[in-house]
């Protein structure tokens, strides 16, 4: 993240160059690329390897052109604007090599477009119609890794990798998780987890972020949609689905809406219509696990001083980060489980008895922003009274892919209610989807439960916007916490580390795995294909923005008001961190090494 | 051995004088009759693995043995060039060369030449051309055309002892410009006007990129040496390490000094054991001398050297992937701008220069610039080194003036074709050169001129072919090496190297059409036009220069279905003469798939042709020579 702002700040500058596009003069940001100069006044320059901000480096020969005064072509991808350069984008001569570059790509590239999960939305596929390419003129070795899937969360298909690296990008400088790596040479080249391991085997954190990096249909999701429509056909199962704050900000973009839409109301009537006996709405137990957490936080700073910082972990790529690289923080790891496994803990149980259901026969499944959920609802602690508190999870992107199956337009649905009792919930159940959202319903509840009043500026500015890593200070009754705000785990190491050597400390920190957080998240829909241009971290701003609009017009803000929360507490909790609550809402962690398949491999 | 610091020029003239001394008698002739002999012992790679550190232990024991040792110094020395001939020694003050030298000769080398002061005839070089005995090295034509300026001390020096070095004027460059205070521009200016230009391949002018790199000031900069040499069959840069250790180590703090670097690495091969142990050695000579290190020759100039080693991939030669693979990274190239000169090492400035270009460096400051540039071409001025391969009589290592013609190169110095067979093409420049043609024999080499045949410098591979050598499975042979060491980051090298070399290989077989040709040509030229490094952009000159001048053997293989020179397997056939056969039955009974039968006595034989996998095991061991290869 720290390239972004650098970047930007860079552009901020404001100083201007001017250089020769094809024969036009154009005066364009000094510290641009040909590429990014060249789009910015709408000169279109084809590209695959790029990723803006987090892949520049000019492998693919797909965005070359042809610069004035060099005996080769460029890769404007990776070549600095300076005044008075002249660029042509194409002619003949770019045309043919750029053609040759995705021509030789393709030759390499199992061509099963019809049943590939990208289908339609791949960058390849796109490049290549635009390329006009008609006719791939090599014969020859076409190589066969098959299907790498040894986990929950995330499928490998070197077969449609056309190297271009972005979720080795990805991973090493946004995540820091260093899992993909250029191995063997030549044709044999792959990009691959060390000794080619599966991510099951390494330190993977799940997070998908390369799975939105990847251009083509490489690097998927796990689908989990057939056995999820084998259960709501079953009679005898009562089928709840949740679906996760940010869902309802970023699944219309799926159906040609625009980024950020607010859909929640079409969401339920799209999942009542598929047959789903219960629609929930997961923010209502984000509600409880900020009441729950919140309430850790107040103990630790009051009985525990010596336990701070307290750590967030709701994020289970996050959890399964900290896990591998910094176990020595586990003991700082909230105990309190994620929103999405306390619903499914009090669905296999309260909700359960309540509604006089048998446990054995509820399924609980999540739509989710992540992959990593998928992972988490497998993690062998996420059990209650011994059933799986989650049973299937699903991504926005899976959802949609469901709905297109039964044919729903959905951008023109009615709306509908979520049906109780995990219906209604604060605008802070509600901000969990976006970085800072955690940390801030937390401290709104926090500041209730020391001081007895409402927190008097509800909005804490510090914590919103996109910026990696952010700092802050809240007064909680007669105690200043110092606060911390992290996204992409890259910056959380960077925090983290800062922590160990004493440059910055805090008392609280909320990490997202994801850039941006939820609204981010590797589950969600890819702005692939005909949109690739816009793809960078910064589209993200914009689902966010929506949640935090919405939320600004709630009547009921904070989580401690929420209704539904009192009734939980009433009926079945008690009060937070109650022997039940911690039963069946709280949760324990493993440290696991960096190098995983060290230990497998003995 | 333990060196003595040395804090100044003067310092440093003692020790020039002192061994100069004991070295004179390898460097002149000796009138007066001396009862001393210095026994060097070619300690080079190629010498070494034909046990040439066999000779040496045995002539020392020896010696010793026979109260010899105070009389006869054995000592190590780089490589003299001739390495067909190896094991190779030359006993000094006469200069006399022996070849071919078997640990089972010492005792008569010993017996005859030291104690009686007789030559032993039979370890002298005979001339193929004259039938001649020649005794020294200025007599033999391989020695006589060359102009040994890079390899000037390889064959003279004792590697191993920085003093020899410093007594053949080794360090003088940069104790005067320390004791001077030289103004680094004026050093910049000095190797600008001698002409030097990157023996690596490149040819860009090294003054040149020592001003870019002076250029960008920072807190940090860094000199490096390239010593990853991965052309096929090239050993330039592992003899000059070899032989001469201390010209690049000198080189490189001189560099340090002009373009004010104080850290400098030399990322040389792993597969280069002797060349890293002689560097090993060097540097800490070097430092124990007080010429490498803090505070050089009591100077306020400090400088640091380190070696990297390279595990042997092609493209580290490449200069971004070279300082990749030194950071620790994977050797992976990255485009430029930025260039090394701006941002390299650590995204620090850094100056890259390539072994042989810094071993031309002390002795251009000695001499000065007019005495090199006057050497070479006007388009490049200097010598290059060569390493001589292929089907021709005298192989090994040579260094000529730039502008020296190819005809000179094969048939002077490397002595004509093997078995009098028709010369064909040369090829230069390894994986990123081309084949030169007979018709172009007479080209005078030098970069230009190379570059404008179709091939190019490179860093000095030289492979002459004759009939024998079939021009298209050599560009196969190539592809094949380019493809295998294609660092598999860009899309034209990744997979369009593959895509020719499964062309070239179709056509190999007999399996190409006159359209795979057409394709290939045009792959070739989007290959070069748009591949991130050098290795890409290069790579597909083997082929674009063989259909240049050989078209009609790819035509051969496609239309005709045959190989003109004999060469690919697909194409031919294994047949017995008719007339010549006499039907003895070696043949069938050597066959390892019975694809040859006959009876006995009732000539002729016949080998089925749908049986045989033409391994040629029957060739040689026909008493008539009636089987060969069509």
């Amino acid at each position: 993240m720290e390239n972004l702002t650098e970047k930007e700040q860079k552009n901020l500058k404001n100083e201007k160059v001017t250089i020769n596009i094809d024969g036009s003069d154009y005066e364009v940001n000094k510290g641009l690329t040909v590429l990014e100069a060249a789009r910015s006044v709408n000169i279109e320059i084809p590209s695959l390897c790029y990723l803006k901000d987090v892949n520049e480096i000019g492998s693919c020969r797909v965005c070359v052109v042809e610069i004035d005064g060099t005996r080769n072509l460029q890769a404007s991808c990776v070549y600095p604007v300076r005044e008075g350069l002249k660029i042509k984008t194409n002619t003949e001569r770019v045309r043919r090599a750029r053609k040759t570059a995705v021509t030789l790509l393709l030759a390499n590239h199992h061509r099963e477009c019809t049943t590939c999960i990208k289908n339609l939305n791949c960058e390849l596929q796109n490049v290549s119609d635009n390329l006009g390419i008609r006719n791939i003129p090599f014969t020859g070795e076409m190589k066969d890794y098959g299907l790498h899937n040894n986990n929950p969360a995330i499928q490998r298909d070197y077969n449609k990798c056309i190297n271009c690296r972005r979720c080795e990008a990805i991973c090493r400088k946004i995540q820091e998780c260093n899992v993909y790596s250029a191995l063997n040479r030549g044709l044999d080249t792959i990009i691959a987890p060390a000794f080619q391991k599966d991510l099951a085997d390494v330190s993977c954190i799940m997070c998908g972020q390369c799975v939105i990096a990847c251009p083509t249909g490489s690097l998927t999701d796990k689908e989990y949609i057939d056995d999820v429509w084998e259960v709501i056909k079953d009679p005898n199962k009562h089928v709840v689905v949740q679906t996760a704050p940010s869902i309802q900000v970023t699944i219309g973009e799926l159906f040609g809406m625009p980024i950020g839409s607010f859909v929640a109301g079409k969401l339920v009537t799209s999942l009542k219509r598929m047959g789903f006996d219960k629609v929930f709405a997961t923010d209502v137990t984000a509600d409880l696990t900020i009441m729950e957490e919140g309430s850790e936080l107040i103990e630790r700073i009051t009985k525990h001083p010596d336990s701070l910082p307290l750590l967030s972990s709701c994020c289970p790529g996050w959890v399964k980060f900290a896990e591998h690289f910094y176990p020595e923080f586990l003991p700082n790891l909230s105990t309190t489980k994620s929103p999405h496994e306390m619903c499914g803990a009090l669905t296999k149980t309260w909700y359960a008895k309540k509604y006089n259901i048998d446990p054995k026969d509820i399924v609980n499944v999540g739509i989710m922003p992540c992959t990593a959920k998928k992972y988490e609802a497998q993690r062998p602690e996420m059990v209650s009274d011994g059933f799986r508190n989650v049973d299937y999870v699903l991504t926005t992107r899976e959802l949609g892919r469901m709905i297109r199956q039964i044919g729903l337009d959905f951008a023109n649905l009615p709306d509908s209610e979520y049906d109780e009792p995990f219906d209604q919930y604060s605008g802070a159940g509600m901000i969990f989807g976006a970085t800072g959202g955690v940390l801030e319903a937390a401290v709104r509840t926090a500041h209730k439960l020391i001081t007895g009043k409402e927190a008097k500026v509800p909005d804490f500015n510090d914590a919103r916007g996109q910026s990696g890593l952010k700092y802050g200070e809240v007064t909680l009754g007669d105690k200043n916490i110092k606060i911390a705000i992290a996204h992409g785990t890259g910056n959380a190491k960077k925090a983290l580390e800062m922590y160990k050597s004493g440059e910055k400390k805090f008392d609280y920190m909320e990490v997202m795995a994801c850039p941006g957080g939820c609204v981010g998240g590797g589950g969600q829909p890819i702005l692939g294909g005909k949109d690739h241009k816009y793809i960078s971290l910064s589209y993200r701003h914009n689902r966010a923005d929506t949640l935090y609009n919405i939320e600004r017009g709630k009547n009921i803000r904070n989580s401690y008001e929420n209704q539904r929360i009192k009734e939980i507490y009433k009926e079945f909790l008690k009060k937070p961190l109650s022997d039940i609550s911690k039963e069946y809402l709280h949760t324990s962690f493993i440290s696991r090494s960096k190098t995983p398949y060290m230990k497998s491999d003995k | 051995m333990k060196y003595a610091p040395l804090k100044s020029i003067n310092d440093l003239n003692k020790v020039k004088n002192q061994t100069l001394k004991s070295i004179e008698m390898r460097l002149t002739d000796v009138e007066k009759e001396i009862d001393k002999y210095h026994i060097l012992v070619c300690a080079g790679t190629g010498c070494t693995s034909s046990k040439s550190n066999v000779v040496r232990n045995r002539l020392i024991q020896e010696l010793k043995k026979r109260g010899l040792s105070d009389k006869v110094k054995v000592f190590k020395t780089g490589c003299f060039g001739f390495c067909k001939l190896g094991p190779i020694i030359v006993i000094h003050p006469d200069h006399t060369f022996y070849c071919k030298v078997d640990p089972e000769d010492v005792d008569e080398i010993i017996d005859k030449h030291i104690s009686k002061g007789k030559v032993v005839e039979k370890l002298l070089y005979r001339s193929p051309k004259d039938n001649m005995l020649k005794k020294r090295m200025d007599e033999m034509d391989f020695f006589n055309h060359q102009k040994r300026i890079a390899l000037r001390n390889c064959g003279v020096i004792d590697p191993e002892d920085i003093n020899e070095y410093i007594a053949m004027d080794g360090y003088k460059a940069l104790a005067n410009i320390l004791t001077e205070n030289k103004n680094p521009e004026d050093i910049i200016e000095e190797v600008k006007k001698s002409g030097l230009r990157g023996r690596g391949g490149g040819g860009f002018p090294t003054g040149k990129k020592w001003e870019y790199a002076k250029s960008y000031e920072n807190d940090k900069k860094f000199v490096l040496c390239n010593a990853d040499e991965g052309d096929p069959g090239a050993f330039m840069d592992r003899s000059i390490l070899e032989g001469d250790p201390h010209s690049v180590i000198e080189a490189m703090i001189i560099a340090g000094y002009s373009i004010n670097a104080q850290q400098g690495y030399i990322y040389v091969r792993a597969e280069y054991p002797i060349a890293v142990d002689r560097l090993e050695i060097a540097i800490k000579q070097a430092k124990e001398s007080g010429l490498l290190g803090e505070n050089i020759l009591g100077s306020s100039f400090s400088f640091n050297l380190d070696l990297r080693l390279g595990a042997g991939a092609f493209v580290c030669g490449e200069e971004t992937a070279l300082i990749h693979s030194v950071m620790g990274l994977r050797g992976e190239p990255h485009p430029r701008p930025p260039f090394p000169a701006e941002a390299g090492l650590w995204e620090k400035p850094t100056l890259n220069n390539n072994v042989e270009t810094y071993a031309n460096i002390p002795i251009i400051l000695n001499k000065g610039s007019d005495w090199y540039s006057n050497i070479g071409t006007e388009d490049s001025s200097g010598t290059k080194v060569f390493a001589l391969a292929g089907q021709i009589n005298n192989t090994g290592l040579i260094e000529v003036p730039m502008g020296t013609s190819l005809k000179t190169i094969v048939y002077d110095i490397g002595g004509g074709i093997n078995d009098n067979k028709e010369f064909k093409a040369v090829q230069t420049g390894g994986p990123s050169g081309g084949c030169i043609p007979k018709s172009l024999i007479n080209t005078k080499i030098d970069f230009k001129s190379l570059t404008d045949i179709g091939s190019m410098m490179g860093s000095g591979g030289m492979i002459v072919m004759d009939e024998t050598d079939c021009m298209v499975d050599i560009a196969r042979f190539y592809l094949e090496f380019a493809q295998d060491e294609s660092c598999g980051k860009c899309t034209p090298c990744r997979v369009g190297t593959k895509k020719l070399l499964e062309i070239l290989e179709k056509i190999t077989k007999g399996k190409g059409s006159m359209k795979d040709l057409e394709i290939l040509k045009n792959l070739c030229y989007d290959i070069k036009d748009s591949s991130l490094c050098g290795l890409g952009q290069t790579a597909p000159n083997p082929i674009l220069s063989t259909l240049h001048y050989f078209e009609d053997e790819y035509i051969s293989h496609i239309k005709d279905e045959k190989c003109p020179a004999g060469v690919c397997n697909d194409l031919l056939k294994v047949v017995i003469s008719d007339e010549k056969c006499v039907a003895c039955g070696i043949c069938a009974r050597v066959c390892p798939v019975n694809a040859i039968t006959g009876e006995t006595k009732k000539p002729p034989y016949k080998i089925h042709q749908d049986v045989c996998i033409k391994c040629g095991a029957c060739i040689p061991k026909c008493p008539v020579d009636a089987i060969y290869k069509r």
